[in-house]
């Protein structure tokens, strides 16, 4: 059974349809991409996953539970961590005690502790300014902070939400080698993203979005070849 | 030396505010509301104390910490009854709610304690203080005031800087979504706020009737709005802010009983909150709102 299902999702913003039907799953150890323009309904997917909207009818199962039916603030404690759109760091709280934020529903200090070592060891920019107040760090160091905190709850699961939105083609690039490597020490990703070239390079299989639905879905070295992506995503 | 006097008189006064203060700025922070109910929740605190001293014959300290966990008690069941409902709600349905409950309190306790005026008994106990030779006394309540101040103030601050519990408190008065992301209980604590907010409440009625001793059920809403303008004043959501408003509008209002004019006190209090609002909307120590990128 794959690790992440979801199935007949429908969520509704008032009167408006944004998601219809949309089913898909991720196994565990992939690394999914989930593509589409802006407003195709990629964040609305992923806040529904982790509980901050309220799907009108669908399920929605992590490793046998039911997350419909899970509180937003339970959910990270099951082992997934999402990293939300435009970075969301807490900008009046130090790099560390964001960090430590992540940690919130841990217990184990000297695990804690570890952690904070793995991710200063990842994101070495984040140890020169573990003092620094987070709302003045640049876009890419608090894109850093942001998976940075979401990887301090140890999580088996990280849903990335554009990542690569606002940085210069440098950081993008370093922000993709980021999530290889953490999908490489075996945590799942599921990356929502616009910029579906990078995306398919690092990605096992993808789904494209549009306006609410899956409109494709395959394996990404197959997407990458498609004419019908290469020519609506990929800019050829 | 009788400015030194209305200094302390005034510190003291502000102590009091900034301790009510705390329960406004400290809501607001979180939940980005405005408890008008919090004036109340001082009343509460006084009849409680009031009952257990004088018919109960329950020593002070007892009978203030029964006061505080009865005002806990209170505030948490307000939060949870009347606003939790509203989270959703526009901010002005949750004023008026506000305002509701603010009504509510002062009329069951009419109903149940009666409209006659009750004369508060000092809790403290400590002598005065004499200084210069005589000419400058500060009494045991100013003392214990404004100790009871920075000790709150303090412990507060630790209490934010140092604890889980504090540092969540943080990050959901700056995101509630991301906060939840992270795993963070925001019904719990908005929750946890209330009963911080309303646990000082009680602490400060009962030291604002011992200076000032009479006992009605109306006893909460003046320094309650006044507080409220002292947390606007020095920034609302703002802890230190509340301190330094606190004792400002506390100075202040004493000077300008003492040199201008005792009726127009009050004016002049609430009139320098409007200067400052003029020049800085946000504040003495209130955060610019910055856009976000």
């Amino acid at each position: 059974m794959a690790m992440l299902t979801v199935k007949d999702l429908n969520v509704y913003y008032g009167v408006i349809h944004a998601i219809k039907d949309v089913s898909f799953e991720v196994e565990q150890g992939e690394v999914i991409a989930l593509l589409g323009a802006n407003g195709a309904g990629k964040t609305t997917i992923l806040h529904t996953i982790t509980g901050l909207l309220t799907p009108k009818s669908g399920s929605i199962e992590f490793e046998g539970t039911d997350l419909v039916k899970t509180p937003a603030h339970k959910i990270v404690s099951l082992g997934m961590a999402h990293v939300p759109e435009g970075r969301r760091v807490f900008s009046q709280l130090s790099v560390y005690e964001n960090l430590k934020l992540g940690a919130y529903t841990r217990k184990d200090k000297n695990e804690i502790e570890e952690s904070l070592r793995t991710v200063y060891k990842r994101f070495p920019r984040l140890e020169e300014r573990k003092n620094q107040i987070a709302g003045t760090l640049s876009g890419g160091e608090q894109q850093m902070l942001a998976m940075g905190r979401a990887l301090m709850s140890h999580p088996k699961i990280i849903l990335l939400d554009e990542p690569s939105m606002g940085l210069s083609p440098l950081l993008v690039s370093e922000i993709f080698d980021i999530i290889r490597v953490i999908s490489e020490s075996g945590t799942t990703v599921l990356l929502v993203e616009q910029n579906a070239k990078k995306s398919l390079e690092i990605a096992d299989r993808a789904y494209v979005l549009e306006t609410g639905s899956i409109a494709l879905s395959g394996k990404a070295s197959d997407m990458m070849n498609d004419p019908k992506v290469k020519s609506a995503y990929l800019g050829e | 030396m009788e400015l030194v006097k209305y200094l302390i008189n005034g510190i003291s006064l502000g102590s009091i505010y900034a301790i009510i203060a705390l329960g406004y700025t400290m809501v607001y922070g979180i939940a980005k509301m405005l408890n008008f109910a919090h004036g109340d929740i001082i009343m509460v605190g006084c009849y409680v104390v009031f009952i257990c001293m004088s018919n109960l014959g329950i020593g002070a300290i007892p009978s203030i910490i029964l006061s505080v966990v009865i005002c806990i008690a209170l505030g948490m069941t307000i939060e949870k009854i009347a606003y939790k409902p509203l989270r959703k709600a526009t901010s002005l349905a949750v004023l008026i709610t506000a305002i509701g409950v603010s009504y509510f309190l002062q009329n069951s306790a009419l109903l149940v304690f009666g409209a006659n005026t009750k004369s508060f008994t000092n809790v403290v106990t400590l002598p005065s203080l004499t200084l210069a030779g005589g000419e400058l006394i500060i009494s045991g309540t100013t003392i214990v005031t404004v100790v009871c101040c920075i000790v709150i103030m303090l412990a507060l601050t630790l209490f934010i800087k140092k604890t889980k519990a504090g540092q969540a408190m943080l990050a959901v008065s700056e995101d509630k979504d991301a906060a939840q992301l992270m795993g963070i209980n925001v019904n719990g604590t908005i929750s946890l706020t209330f009963a911080i907010g309303s646990g000082l409440a009680a602490i400060a009625g009962v030291l604002f009737c011992s200076a000032y001793p009479t006992l009605t059920p109306f006893i909460g809403s003046m320094p309650g709005i006044k507080a409220f303008t002292a947390a606007v004043f020095g920034g609302i959501g703002s802890i230190p802010g509340a301190l330094i408003g606190g004792i400002l509008l506390g100075i202040i209002e004493i000077l300008g009983k003492a040199y201008i004019s005792t009726q127009l006190s009050d004016a002049i209090a609430f009139a320098v909150l409007i200067i400052v609002l003029l020049v800085k909307p946000s504040g003495m120590l209130g955060e610019n709102i910055r856009e976000k990128v």
